[in-house]
């Protein structure tokens, strides 16, 4: 196992392109912490975005990981070219007459993917356990480790997300067009099968259907946290109105994913082995 | 004899082209072999087959006598199919260190391989900065990082300049020297004769032939001749028992022998019945016109 890590730590580490992705991807989190330094001085109007409570645990665990992982698309195009340009290179070839099982060749990718969905989780974590313990109201630990959930969803979401891209990479074999066709994928999600079925069946069931759907229900993960947020509440509450929405992390969500995530390397696995090189 | 790889029936379709038709054969160590086929006919298929890139539609394969996995085996193999393929960010040295992980080798090796392939002072350089005779000879040094039992080369010097042909000739000769069994595909006939023990011909997915390149060379040979008489020579010729067909040619005549003859039996005979020779030459049929006759005969 180690080996097949290693094996894709070479050829990802020795590309240039990868690596300032990759070096990218986790400085953009680290800059999470800069929201912390966003203040407002215009006259009588003051606003510090830290003190306004959204650092607050156990909150920040779900704001802090719905915005990084609004930047899963960026690391996107590391896995998507990872994967389509073993076939543009013919390294696929190579390396499996090199001695590289076709099985031991898609876990690799699966392994690296892994890592790197848990190395970006923890990063995740202690970026928000920083953040917290500096501007959180309340820091007891019983506190600070509850919802807890909103880093398991994280993670499930960046390996479904992944395996997604490295099926299409495998599927589509070029990067620029696996990348497009994911933004095509979305558009059918969002636009026709969501109307699709509307039109057919009526909305609670075109609700209930996009459910299901891979990337909605990656997204359906972690739902937006901006309603949560007391200012926000507090502001809605004034006009009379009330948000009734359900924040939680739900098991069969991340049952879904994870069907997803087993189906996508599944496919990619049977792809390979139907394909002749 | 330890037998290396052993092909039954192999066939491979794709859709209505059979590139691959019911092919047997086997490979012996320590021998060089040659597969040999025009373009189109099957070589590298077979290749990328055993090679568990390609799927077969039916026949099997076995590697080593059938005691391992196929996947296990080709760790024991060093193969080059057509093109030299690496990542082309990275130098000589890490691609070899990748090569070297996946067949699970050490590393130690990596100089003394490219000091073969004499690539060593380019060892830091980019794959993508060499030149095509550069990155195919990376590909031997890569294949033979584990030391392989069987070197598998697919038309290795295609595309090269001759200077290219000629070192990629030598460092297979080499190998070949330290008895490493090599089995070699091209259609370059004079690259499996300069090379090559044994062959295996191919045409449109069919054998032909397999066996030793001499025992393919069955026949007599035959004599080219010249004389200012023609027509009493050929009338000699024809009427000789141990000749076959004859065949004339800007005054070149040409008489395949059906048995064994002497160039001065020949010569003294046709002096003895008045005819004088301006030109004698007795000639074996190369690889390559006995190539043309088996991979015509079939049409």
């Amino acid at each position: 196992m180690l080996r097949l890590l290693q094996i894709e730590f070479i050829k990802l580490w020795n590309n240039n392109a990868s690596k300032i992705l990759i070096i990218s991807y986790f400085v953009l989190i680290l800059c999470m912490a800069l929201l912390a330094a966003i203040k407002f001085d215009i006259g009588p109007i003051q606003f510090h975005v830290a003190e306004q409570g959204i650092f607050n645990f156990p909150y920040i665990w779900h704001l802090n990981t719905w915005i990084a992982s609004g930047l899963k698309l960026f690391f996107a195009i590391v896995i998507v070219s990872m994967m389509a340009n073993e076939y543009s290179n013919k390294t696929l070839k190579q390396n499996l007459i090199d001695g590289l099982s076709k099985k031991e060749f898609i876990a690799s990718k699966f392994l690296t993917v892994f890592a790197f969905s848990v190395i970006s989780t923890l990063f995740v974590f202690t970026v928000s356990l920083v953040l917290g313990l500096f501007y959180s109201d309340f820091t007891e630990i019983s506190i600070i480790f509850s919802d807890l959930e909103y880093l398991l969803a994280y993670f499930i979401k960046l390996l479904g997300f992944f395996s997604f891209c490295l099926f299409l990479g495998i599927l589509v074999k070029r990067s620029a067009f696996a990348l497009g066709f994911l933004i095509i994928w979305f558009a059918i999600e969002n636009l026709a099968i969501r109307f699709l079925v509307w039109w057919l069946a009526g909305k609670e069931a075109s609700a209930y259907v996009m459910k299901f759907l891979p990337l909605e229900s990656m997204s359906n993960l972690i739902k937006e946290p901006a309603s949560r947020f007391k200012a926000v509440q507090s502001m809605v509450e004034q006009v009379g109105e009330q948000f009734n929405k359900d924040y939680a992390v739900h098991f069969y969500e991340i049952l879904i994913v994870g069907c997803w995530t087993a189906i996508f390397i599944y496919l990619s696995y049977a792809l390979l082995k139907k394909r002749d090189l | 004899m330890e037998t290396i790889l052993t092909v039954n029936h192999l066939t491979k379709k794709f859709g209505y082209l059979t590139a691959v038709k019911d092919l047997s054969f086997s490979i012996e160590k320590g021998n060089v072999y040659g597969i040999l086929g025009p373009n189109g006919s099957g070589k590298s298929t077979t290749l990328g087959i055993v090679l568990n890139v390609v799927n077969r539609t039916a026949g099997d394969f076995s590697w080593f006598g059938g005691t391992i996995t196929t996947h296990t085996a080709l760790k024991k193999v060093g193969a080059i199919i057509e093109r030299p393929n690496f990542y082309p960010y990275m130098t000589a040295i890490q691609n070899l260190k990748l090569v070297c992980k996946i067949k699970e080798v050490p590393q130690d090796k990596i100089e003394e391989k490219l000091e073969m392939v004499g690539l060593l002072e380019r060892k830091n350089s980019k794959f993508s900065t060499y030149s095509l005779g550069m990155k195919q000879r990376l590909a031997i040094a890569s294949a033979l990082l584990n030391d392989p039992e069987i070197l598998i080369l697919d038309e290795p010097t295609n595309g090269l300049d001759p200077q290219g042909i000629h070192q990629i000739r030598e460092i297979i000769k080499k190998i070949a020297s330290q008895g490493t069994t090599i089995l070699l595909a091209s259609h370059l006939l004079d690259e499996v004769e300069k090379v090559c023990s044994h062959v295996i011909i191919l045409r449109k997915g069919e054998k032909l032939y397999s066996g030793r390149v001499d025992e393919m060379l069955t026949s007599y040979g035959f004599f080219e001749l010249r004389a200012n008489d023609e027509a009493a020579l050929v009338t000699f010729l024809s009427k000789h028992a141990s000749f076959g067909p004859i065949k004339q040619e800007n005054g070149l005549i040409t008489a395949i022998l059906k048995e064994e003859m002497k160039a001065t039996t020949l010569n003294e005979d046709l002096f003895n019945n008045g005819i004088v020779l301006s030109h004698l030459v007795k000639r074996k049929e190369s690889l390559e016109e006995q190539f043309l006759n088996l991979t015509n005969n079939k049409d």
